[in-house]
């Protein structure tokens, strides 16, 4: 393992963060701490790279128990939301600060800063001012600046946050190819669960202070531990009391055994996508809306309209869980 | 940018015409636009309060140059006179040592209250609160008055035996005392703006820093302080012409610098004026260049601060 993380507890004033917390996380591989905000992530990363420290239990990097150690001394690379770089210095200097203050020797400096800006494609940019890049850009000298100093895990505190989708996706791709160069240990934290699932190799889900479920993608997207991360790894809906996915439902024209008899209030086309809203009425439950999500061929075959009345049951392979 | 633009989105007379109209009429404006003359705004009142303004300060210049109470002939004698110069150098001295002293101390008395000891930061905050509360002139009074206080500083254990002894009338001379006020002064001024430069900088930086594994005390220097600098240079410029002109008041302590020694010469020869005028001049001169200095640090400090 290269960081464990064991019983953890945080609190801000009375209002705890993080409740007994404890997450193991194999060397060498990309994980994602998911969460909704205010779950508790941030804090947990934070802790992990000593930058606050836990009220309870203790967290080990590489073998050696680091609750007590300063951030300093831990041999962390830390990517901020936010860039945090350091305005007073160009490109250059921003990268090569981490080895600047380990006295390496000049020669040595330049070269690794040099093969870094190459890693990060911020080769021209080396004389520029943090002010003069675009937020992609800063994002990606922090990154370098963090990789600088050979960091045994490499922590990213919503390293996407704050830049635009196009952006955010161009970087995580581009994140996930650099992890795969470059094999050090990342944890990064995402409230987005596309993002955690298209680039780690396993999540941690948190929620309220907890690890609600840890697995990699498909598994925690094929057993989710609980409706709430069922919820949060994909869209769900309800039908007949329980939560399904969108896309195991069946519209049939007739009633079968099992059916649910529903009435159509909206079909909304998404290019190769069709989302039907409608209103079930089983007999047991209240009425309820349900969405189901067909492809077009689907939707034209069956010839909804609007009012019609259809009967949806879930597909026998389909995974649902009682709410 | 786009207002004009959306002007054309306004309900026009035009909009409203008959659909099946022959081509629209315009009104004036648009037809044959070449022959328009384009004419720049006219702000008539902007002419007239420009003259009156020149007319009063014209007025002024005159007097300047005509009443014959400047007595310019005296003041012109005076400016590079050797006691003159003399005091000036005192009064640079002072303003340079002062700000050093001064700035030294206010950076220590900022880094302690940041700190996290709430001692640090308790001794730091009562510094900074007597000597704002006590009149500079009142302070200088003080220091000079060290000697009739104690008569005798030891150096030793606390509360314990006494290795060396001086006696304070030597230890302090009033070019000290006029020294140590000034700086002590300063430094809780200077303390305050180094620390509001402090508070400029984002946490984030700091947590950087750590993270990339530099010790608290040059995090302190290394990054805070360079990025504070942008927000406490106009401050202490500020300051630091204060401080020139402050210089004038240890004058109650028989120091011979610029203002002290104008009014020894007024009071020798009865000029008051012109010798006024002498001191003046200077104080200006200096502040000008002070504010020249000020502009270059400025622009150097700013360095990442602008695209």
């Amino acid at each position: 393992m290269a960081i464990e993380v064991r019983d953890v507890s945080k609190s801000f004033g009375s209002t705890p963060v993080l409740k007994d917390v404890s997450v193991d996380i194999t060397s060498g591989s990309l994980t994602a701490l998911l969460g909704p905000s205010g779950g508790g992530k941030s804090t947990l990363l934070r802790v992990i790279a000593g930058l606050e420290t836990p009220d309870a239990g203790t967290v080990t990097i590489s073998g050696v128990d680091a609750t007590r150690l300063s951030p300093q001394r831990r041999n962390v690379g830390f990517v901020f939301q936010h860039y945090a770089a350091f305005k007073h210095m160009s490109v250059f200097r921003n990268v090569a600060f981490g080895l600047e203050i380990r006295k390496r020797p000049k020669a040595e400096i330049r070269k690794r800063v040099d093969e870094l800006l190459q890693l990060v494609h911020l080769e021209q940019f080396r004389d520029r001012y943090p002010a003069q890049l675009s937020g992609g850009q800063r994002q990606r000298m922090a990154l370098a600046r963090a990789l600088a100093v050979e960091p045994e895990v490499l922590l990213l505190d919503e390293p996407f946050g704050a830049l635009d989708a196009q952006v955010r996706k161009e970087l995580r791709t581009w994140l996930r190819r650099l992890h795969d160069e470059v094999h050090v240990t990342t944890v990064f934290v995402t409230h987005d669960q596309e993002e955690a699932m298209d680039v780690s190799d396993s999540i941690v889900v948190l929620a309220d202070g907890q690890v609600q479920q840890a697995g990699t993608p498909q598994q925690l997207y094929d057993e989710p531990a609980s409706p709430f991360v069922m919820s949060f790894l994909g869209p769900v809906t309800r039908l007949d009391g329980r939560l399904v996915r969108p896309h195991d439902i069946d519209i049939a024209t007739s009633p079968e055994p099992g059916t649910v008899e529903a009435t159509v209030n909206r079909i909304v086309h998404l290019g190769f996508e069709v989302r039907v809203e409608l209103q079930a009425r089983s007999a047991a439950e209240d009425p309820e809306d349900v969405w189901v999500q067909v492809t077009r061929g689907t939707a034209e075959g069956l010839r909804l309209r609007t009012g019609d009345t259809v009967h949806l049951r879930a597909i026998p392979s389909a995974l649902s869980l009682t709410v | 940018m786009s207002a004009p633009e959306q002007a054309w989105a306004l309900p026009s007379p035009l909009a409203e015409a008959p659909p099946f109209d022959t081509a629209p009429s315009l009104p004036a404006a648009a037809e044959a636009p070449e022959r328009l003359v384009v004419v720049p705004a006219r702000h008539p009142w902007r002419w007239v309060a420009g003259a009156a303004v020149l007319v009063l300060l014209a007025q002024f210049v005159h007097g300047l140059a005509t009443n014959p109470g400047w007595e310019w002939q005296t003041f012109a004698g005076y400016f590079f006179e050797k006691s003159i110069m003399d005091a000036l150098l005192i009064t640079l001295e002072l303003t340079f040592a002062g700000a050093v002293l001064g700035f030294a101390g206010g950076v220590v008395l900022a880094a302690l209250r940041l700190a996290h000891n709430p001692v640090l930061k308790a001794v730091s905050w009562g510094y900074v609160w007597v000597f704002r509360s006590v009149p500079l002139l009142v302070q200088l009074l003080f220091w000079a008055n060290l000697g009739y206080l104690y008569r005798t500083l030891q150096v030793g254990v606390p509360f314990g035996p006494g290795f060396h002894e001086f006696q304070t009338l030597h230890l302090v001379s009033s070019l000290g005392a006029a020294l140590l006020g000034l700086s002590l002064h300063e430094a809780a001024y200077a303390a305050e703006i180094v620390r509001a430069g402090m508070l400029s900088v984002d946490a984030g930086q700091r947590e950087a820093a750590a993270a990339l594994g530099l010790p608290r005390g040059r995090q302190f220097r290394r990054i805070l302080l360079p990025q504070a600098m942008r927000a406490i240079l106009p401050s202490a410029a500020n300051e630091l012409i204060n401080l020139l002109k402050s210089t004038s008041v240890v004058y109650v302590l028989a120091i011979g610098e610029l203002f002290y020694q104008v009014q020894v010469v007024y009071g020798r020869t009865g000029r008051v004026v012109p010798l006024l005028m002498v001191a003046t001049v200077w104080y200006a001169i200096l502040t000008a260049l002070l504010s020249l200095v000020q502009h270059r640090v400025e622009k150097r400090f700013g360095r990442g601060a602008t695209r």
